[in-house]
């Protein structure tokens, strides 16, 4: 949890962005490259609703919902794998962890598939 | 050490654990089959029949998907109610309760059980009354333990405030939505316990089929992210809750929109907005906290102060444009009124007017809770010692059902299940204190075997305890109500217990008592109270037998068989269901209320004079006119009783023509006998509820047994209908409209030419003269 050793007079972004560089592991960077695809795809869809039309609006809903749940789930998937957490998740394995972020995809694109319509 | 009570000291302590699940399972099994029972006095009181109204409903939907399949129920348009206008089924009802009953009729017609539907409908309540009591025990048992879990069962298995609900045949949304209620709260619990994303979609899940089932979703909607919000606020954000939240939010609200009724409520209306708010809120709050571990202090309250400003500005302007946009649609009538009462009566008068919605009046807390009602509070401060996040739960869910249950009395049905936990919870530490029987010792004692001997005689006694209550158990302040006293009185070193068998007896035996007494009282209230059919009425003879009054089968029936299939009768809204169920006929409105001017109609109709009903009766095709008239039997929930509501909701659409003081003595009295008002001696409803009412009693004296008074000895006349069937005790009447007269008269002009034919025109003329003299 300690922030690392950065220089204080430089802005916050940037130390951030270097200290996510520095203490993050590859792995917890893969799912955060995912998790930034979604994010854009997100805001990219939501962009076209607002800009362009909403007219499947269940279509929009079933897309732009598909993103963000996928990313809260990969976003629990990484804080339930994230070694700091080992403490808060005392019943939840990464393996355990996987199989769940598996099921709730599952579950969640079911009902995505059923609302595109 | 020493015990109050001899223990057996040859047990290991598997054979303590196998018996204890054992008996647990046991006491569930028969905590169940109890539940069921309770259930089944409207079976043997009555019959196997569908109650009340909404019921009639549910299961006339049911019996189309049984017979024509899911497709065809889906896509149902009800020509029939509503008429000329109609009913888009599929799309304006909850469709969880008829698929959950179509599913077991397939399933059992599968394996060659010809079960009938109706049978299914009527027993589908107590059925799942016992999954309930189960659910309440996985919900209790995360709590405190698996005895207070029992205790929860076994008293929301019989407690009358939910029994109310679901007797067999009370076929409605509520039978399954309890359940589905508490299993949700459980997997909702358990998710954040464990901070697992597997009972998160589990909650989900289960939430679909709540919403799919009962409109009381909102419930969960505004629960769930009430508790996240306040455990973020008392600072006890942890990943555990992200996960838990975001996974029950995400799949649980895009599931939700799944349901045709429901669509695209999830994102447009002020209702579900707060849940939407807190997700929004724990990802702010989530991603800060990743930051957090990346950056030192300084720097991330830097971040942090610009962050929340620019966040909180950009969402509440953003919530208030759209809102004033149209894009969110702002708070809807039936919420209103949930906070302020007066609200529906002033504006809405339609809901208002469902007797269910009134305010709750105290004596039936007492009646639907019995002793649960005073362990509840005991039970909720129990919570507070505590504290864990579920207890904060449990108080949340405790303050605001209360609340709610005090504003609307069909609430009552969710505040009973926590009443039930807390109380449980309460219990159970009352019973742990006083069957401990460890005995407090002046020097230190061997923890290790009284602990073995409180488990070994707590399974004995069927109370179990589990490994987290002995280790409680450990902790002085963590004990019993009592010990609790003892140990605020006495230093905290002491250790906790109850000296002597005799305070132990006294106290035990009160409250095994009470617990007696309970199961009495939900008996009694049971099959007393809440195991009518309200279909069919009973009677006690002067020998005690029982005596049934079967006007309303009776008289639907003869709609059924003697007029023709496509009639249309008019009716109060509150037999639509009950004629489109069991007649088998087109009505204007039914309990669906979802046309305020349409009922309106048959309100004016109703409260006005014969000339003016007459175009609108015959502008809507309408056949036949059913009014219930309890005047003879003293059947209180009759029309007339009803007549004021029709009155003001007429007057909320035609303020000039119809007008609710006008049907008041000038004293302001509600009379039907001679002093009443002339605007309620001329009303449609007047007159079929009292017309040849007075011959009945052959000269003597003609009494309304439900309003006791004395009526007129001439009763009302009618013109332009004909009374086509009276049931056997007065309760349903039946008036056919007559049709233009042939000859292009009004019908007042071509009846007095009819009767006056007949001399009798001057009969009456005199008896006024009579009484005006």
């Amino acid at each position: 949890m300690a922030a690392p050793s950065s220089s204080s007079s430089s802005s916050p972004v940037l130390s951030l962005w270097k200290a996510y560089h520095q203490n993050t592991s590859d792995r917890l960077k893969f799912i955060d490259s995912f998790l930034i695809f979604l994010m854009i795809s997100g805001i990219i869809q939501f962009v076209y609703c607002v800009l362009v039309t909403n007219f499947p609006f269940n279509a929009f809903l079933a897309g732009f919902s598909s993103t963000v749940g996928q990313f809260v789930l990969t976003a629990s998937l990484r804080s339930q794998v994230n070694p700091e957490n080992k403490g808060v998740f005392k019943d939840v394995s990464p393996e355990r962890a996987f199989s769940d972020f598996v099921l709730g995809s599952i579950v969640l694109h079911f009902f995505v598939f059923n609302f595109l319509g | 050490m020493s015990t109050a009570y001899p223990l057996p000291t040859n047990l290991s302590k598997t054979t303590v654990a196998n018996t204890a699940s054992l008996l647990r399972i046991v006491a569930l099994g028969l905590i169940s089959a109890a539940a069921i029972a309770s259930r089944l006095f409207a079976v043997i009181n009555f019959e196997s029949i569908i109650h009340e109204f909404d019921p009639w409903f549910n299961y006339r939907a049911t019996r189309v998907l049984a017979a024509k399949g899911f497709y065809e129920f889906w896509n149902w348009f009800d020509p029939t109610a509503w008429y000329p206008l109609g009913r888009v089924v599929g799309g304006t009802v909850y469709p969880g309760l008829m698929a959950t009953s179509g599913v077991i009729y397939n399933f059992l017609h599968a394996f060659n059980l010809p079960v009938d539907i109706r049978n299914i409908c009527v027993l589908l309540a107590p059925g799942f009354s016992a999954l309930t009591a189960w659910a309440t025990y996985m919900f209790t048992k995360e709590m405190k333990d698996e005895s207070a879990g029992l205790l929860a069962a076994a008293f929301i298995g019989i407690v009358p405030g939910y029994i109310s609900r679901s007797v067999a045949g009370s076929y409605d949304n509520e039978a399954i939505a309890i359940f589905l209620l508490m299993f949700t709260f459980y997997c909702w619990i358990k998710a954040l316990k464990t901070g697992s994303a597997l009972f998160g979609t589990l909650a989900a899940v289960f939430y679909f089929y709540m919403v799919a089932a009962w409109g009381g979703y909102a419930f969960i909607t505004n629960m769930i992210p009430v508790h996240a919000l306040a455990l973020m606020l008392m600072g006890r954000f942890s990943s555990r809750l992200y996960v838990a939240y975001c996974s029950w939010y995400a799949i649980g609200t895009l599931s939700s929109m799944q349901v045709p009724f429901v669509g695209f409520q999830p994102v447009r209306t002020s209702e579900h907005m707060g849940a939407l708010g807190v997700f929004g809120l724990l990802q702010i709050v989530a991603f800060a906290q990743l930051a957090r571990s990346h950056l030192s202090s300084k720097q991330f309250q830097n971040l942090l102060t610009v962050a929340v400003i620019v966040m909180g500005v950009v969402g509440t302007f953003g919530f208030i444009a759209l809102t004033y946009m149209g894009w969110i649609a702002p708070w809807t009538g039936r919420f209103y009124s949930l906070w302020d009462t007066g609200y529906a009566k002033k504006y809405i008068p339609i809901i208002a007017s469902v007797s269910e919605h009134q305010p709750t009046a105290w004596p039936s807390f007492f009646m639907d809770l019995q002793f649960l009602i005073f362990l509840f509070p005991a039970g909720v401060v129990l919570c507070f010692r505590e504290l864990r996040d579920e207890h904060v739960f449990v108080i949340i869910y405790a303050v605001v059902a209360s609340y709610f249950a005090g504003v609307m009395v069909r609430l009552m049905l969710t505040l009973t299940p926590v009443v039930c936990v807390a109380s449980a919870v309460a219990f159970s530490s009352l019973m742990d204190t006083y069957l401990d029987p460890t005995q407090p010792e002046a020097e230190g004692e061997s923890r290790p075997a009284e602990v073995d001997a409180s488990a070994a005689s707590n399974g004995s006694t069927a109370s179990t305890a589990s490994k987290k209550e002995k280790e409680k158990a450990k902790k002085p302040a963590a004990g019993g109500a009592l010990s609790d006293i003892v140990a605020a009185t006495s230093s905290s070193k002491k250790s906790k217990g109850v000296w002597g068998l005799d305070t132990r007896l006294v106290v035990i035996a009160h409250s095994l008592l009470m617990l007696g007494f309970f199961v009495f009282h939900c008996t009694w209230v049971t099959s007393s109270a809440y195991s009518s059919p309200s279909v069919v009425l009973a009677s006690t003879n002067a020998d005690g037998s029982q005596h049934i009054i079967d006007d309303f089968r009776e008289a639907y029936y003869w709609l059924r068989q003697n007029t023709a299939e496509d009639a249309v009768v008019m009716s109060w809204w509150d037999y639509g269901y009950q004629i489109a169920g069991m007649a088998d006929r087109p009505t204007l409105v039914d309990n669906n209320t979802w046309n305020n001017t349409h009922i309106a109609t048959v309100g004016k109709a109703m409260s006005s004079s014969e000339e003016v009903a007459y175009p609108i009766l015959r502008k809507h095709d309408v056949d036949y006119v059913l009014v219930i008239f309890g005047g003879l039997l003293g059947y209180s929930g009759d029309d007339i009783n009803k007549f004021l509501w029709m009155v003001r909701i007429a007057q909320g659409v035609w303020p000039d023509e119809i007008q609710e003081p006008n049907y008041f003595t000038p004293q302001g009295e509600y009379r039907v006998d001679d002093r009443a008002s002339s605007a309620m001696r001329n009303s449609l409803m007047y007159k079929m509820s009292y017309y040849r009412f007075a011959e009945l009693f052959g000269g003597g004296q003609a009494v309304d047994r439900v309003r006791q008074q004395t009526m007129p000895k001439t009763g009302p006349t009618l013109d332009y209908l004909d009374e086509a069937f009276t049931s056997e005790n007065w309760i349903v009447r039946i008036y056919q409209v007559r049709k233009e007269d042939d000859l292009g008269r009004d019908l007042k002009s071509a009846n007095a030419f009819a009767q006056g034919k007949k001399r009798k025109r001057t009969k009456p003329v005199s008896k006024r003269r009579a009484i005006t003299v």
